[in-house]
């Protein structure tokens, strides 16, 4: 070579003094998240219309796992962190680590900086399906409600939600050549007829009913209890679990579909388990909180512009601060105008949007 | 390495490519060369298995390419692709480090880190290792692209490096300094198939030359053969002459343009 001659014997004799670096975020990542986390939680745990100190919070959970034998909180205080406050707490991190993480991940598979789970058709199709039955609710309740037991609305939200991106991905696959970009524009087409259908819904809608369609599309986890956590946790957990196994392909996408191929990532197969993935986790924090904006479209950007594009910690980090935000954005919908509960899907997007705005013109600022 | 047997490709009855044959051996550097839209990407896509042909076959180390899975031949082969557009902010490390993504689970070891090192030295962009992907320059950026492909391919035996265009933007040293690379590579024993645009550069280093003219090959073989004034003529439809200059030791393809003539109809 010209500008740099390499004599490859003396860079091998070299290998063994010199230690190659990734210069890598990750753990610096982790334990930063991860603290506020811990920290946003025990908040967000102690405060609410009966407050509850961090000292006293330490005695009831050390109390119930026998570390120590008695304590001197009151018993009421105890209930309400065990029934009310815990489950809901439990069930904002797993919603929030469920949307940030499929947020990430289709914004990767888009290619997109635009994407989140509404462009598949999850949020849409849970829509459709939790008004109809919400327009049903008052005729065939008792039917529905053995079919599913009380959680009628969050099964079917959640049938709603995995039907309508099976048939986003099944019509992408019959119009075009099965790439991305067919993927998207069926999922803004078919997001255009859910929601015409739900608005025809809800033009037939009487009073009462349109109350709790507002309501429910503007989400909120009022209705936490452990149940719903139990049936929230595995699916997010899946989606956590398998999702970083994915952020190599992601990674390649970056290079075009033809170089990721030509790299070994199989676009079928890649695309089906990230829509799958992202479908089981916002799919069911959709059933059980309704739709919550922004918190999978803004989180990935945060993270990227923080810790960078790599998908390892993009994807990670996602579920991190999705799990923060939405912890600390449940806490402020439930004593902002306590005794009563602010819609968190109002929050999210209201405090979201300023925060949004000023990333981006970070972004050019340091660009320039 | 790889043998291609009367390939042909068509999309919705039109044919791109048809009655393609030629055999690349081990240490050999092909260049395609061609009009615009005479098949060359398409022949190095149906080379890489993104198209698979229509008629005929394409083997690959004896076997049928259609019969690999996408894992292996990844680790077989380096493709490097006419666009490479990226918007992310990945550092120039990070990207190099992609070709080396086929050969390791989890973490990147210390060889993967050496060898992609080593690739960005290569093609001299060390120095760059740490700057962000879109803050390079166009040619730049097909370097550390060119990294990329080589990292991929460099601890294999007989690997097989498929270059679409490969020197676009680069400047007129490094233009020369891939070319280098690639006959290197081919001292190696690896197999160099490369798109050209430069016909000087395909009669100055390449080994065997394939000119298409609108999917067929119009002509095979040694460069010297293939090259001809003639050939050239018909093919791209522009009269040249070629000389021996004195002082090289290859002879120069001149364009025979009458002057420009300033009188607009």
């Amino acid at each position: 070579m010209l500008t740099e001659t390499v004599n490859e014997r003396e860079t091998t004799k070299a290998e063994t003094f010199q230690k190659h670096i990734l210069p890598s975020s990750m753990g610096k990542m982790v334990w930063i998240l991860g603290s506020i986390l811990l920290a946003c939680v025990i908040f967000a745990a102690c405060t609410g219309a009966l407050s509850i100190s961090v000292s006293e919070l330490w005695q009831i959970v050390a109390f119930k796992l026998g570390w120590i034998s008695e304590m001197q909180v009151e018993e009421q205080k105890s209930i309400v962190f065990w029934i009310i406050r815990l489950p809901r707490v439990c069930l904002a991190v797993l919603i929030g680590a469920g949307l940030g993480i499929a947020g990430a991940s289709l914004q990767g598979l888009f290619r997109n900086p635009i994407a989140d789970a509404t462009l598949i058709g999850v949020t849409s199709g849970a829509s459709l399906f939790a008004v109809f039955v919400i327009m049903l609710n008052v005729k065939y309740f008792g039917m529905l409600n053995e079919l599913a037991g009380a959680y009628s609305i969050s099964f079917v939200a959640f049938v709603g939600a995995a039907c309508t991106t099976l048939l986003v991905y099944q019509l992408s696959k019959l119009t075009g050549d099965g790439g991305v970009t067919t993927l998207l524009l069926c999922g803004i087409a078919i997001n255009a007829f859910v929601g015409a259908m739900t608005g025809l819904m809800t033009y037939l809608a009487d009073d009462a009913q349109l109350r709790s369609i507002t309501f429910w599309n503007l989400g909120s986890l009022g209705g936490a209890n452990w149940t719903s956590v139990m049936a929230v946790g595995p699916f997010v957990a899946i989606s956590i679990f398998f999702m970083p196994y994915l952020s190599k392909a992601l990674n390649l996408l970056v290079l075009g579909e033809s170089q990721a191929a030509s790299l070994g990532v199989n676009m079928k197969s890649l695309k089906q388990k990230v829509i799958i993935l992202a479908t089981m986790g916002v799919g069911a924090s959709v059933a059980v909180a309704g739709t919550i904006g922004f918190v999978g479209l803004v989180v990935p950007h945060i993270i990227r512009t923080l810790f960078g594009p790599n998908h390892r910690t993009l994807i990670i980090g996602s579920a991190l601060s999705g799990a923060i935000v939405l912890t600390l954005a449940d806490t402020l919908s439930r004593t902002i105008v306590a005794p009563s509960e602010l819609p968190i899907g109002i929050l999210t997007a209201m405090l979201g949007t300023p925060f949004f705005i000023y990333i981006l013109w970070e972004q050019k600022r340091k660009r320039l | 390495m790889i043998e291609v047997r009367n390939a042909g490709f068509e999309v919705r009855g039109r044919k791109l490519l048809e009655n393609v044959s030629f055999s690349v051996n081990p240490g050999e550097f092909w260049a395609i060369v061609g009009a615009n839209g005479a098949g060359k990407s398409t022949l190095i896509k149906l080379l890489s298995a993104e198209h698979s042909v229509t008629t005929g076959s394409v083997h690959f180390h004896d076997r049928e390419l259609r019969k690999y899975k996408l894992k292996e031949l990844a680790r077989k082969r380096a493709v490097l692709s006419q666009k490479n557009n990226i918007t992310l902010s990945f550092t120039t490390q990070e990207i190099v480090l992609m070709g080396r993504y086929p050969f390791y689970d989890a973490d990147p070891t210390q060889r993967d880190l050496a060898i992609v090192d080593m690739c960005l030295k290569k093609v001299g962009i060390g120095h760059l290792k740490g700057r962000l992907y879109p803050t390079l320059s166009g040619g730049e950026q097909q370097r550390v692209q060119l990294a990329r492909a080589l990292a991929q391919v460099w601890e294999i035996d007989n690997g097989l490096l498929l270059l679409d265009e490969p020197t676009t933007g680069m400047d007129l040293l490094h233009q020369y300094e891939t070319f280098q690379l690639a006959k290197e590579l081919t001292r190696k024993n690896f197999a160099v198939i490369a798109v050209i645009h430069d016909l000087n550069q395909a009669l100055q280093y390449a080994d065997r030359v394939l000119m298409l003219k609108n999917g067929h090959m119009h002509a095979i073989g040694l460069p010297e053969n293939v090259l001809t004034e003639q050939a050239i003529q018909e093919a791209f439809g522009l009269p040249v002459q070629i000389i021996q200059p004195e002082m090289t030791p290859y002879p120069v393809i001149v364009p025979q343009v009458a002057p420009v003539s300033y009188h607009l109809p």
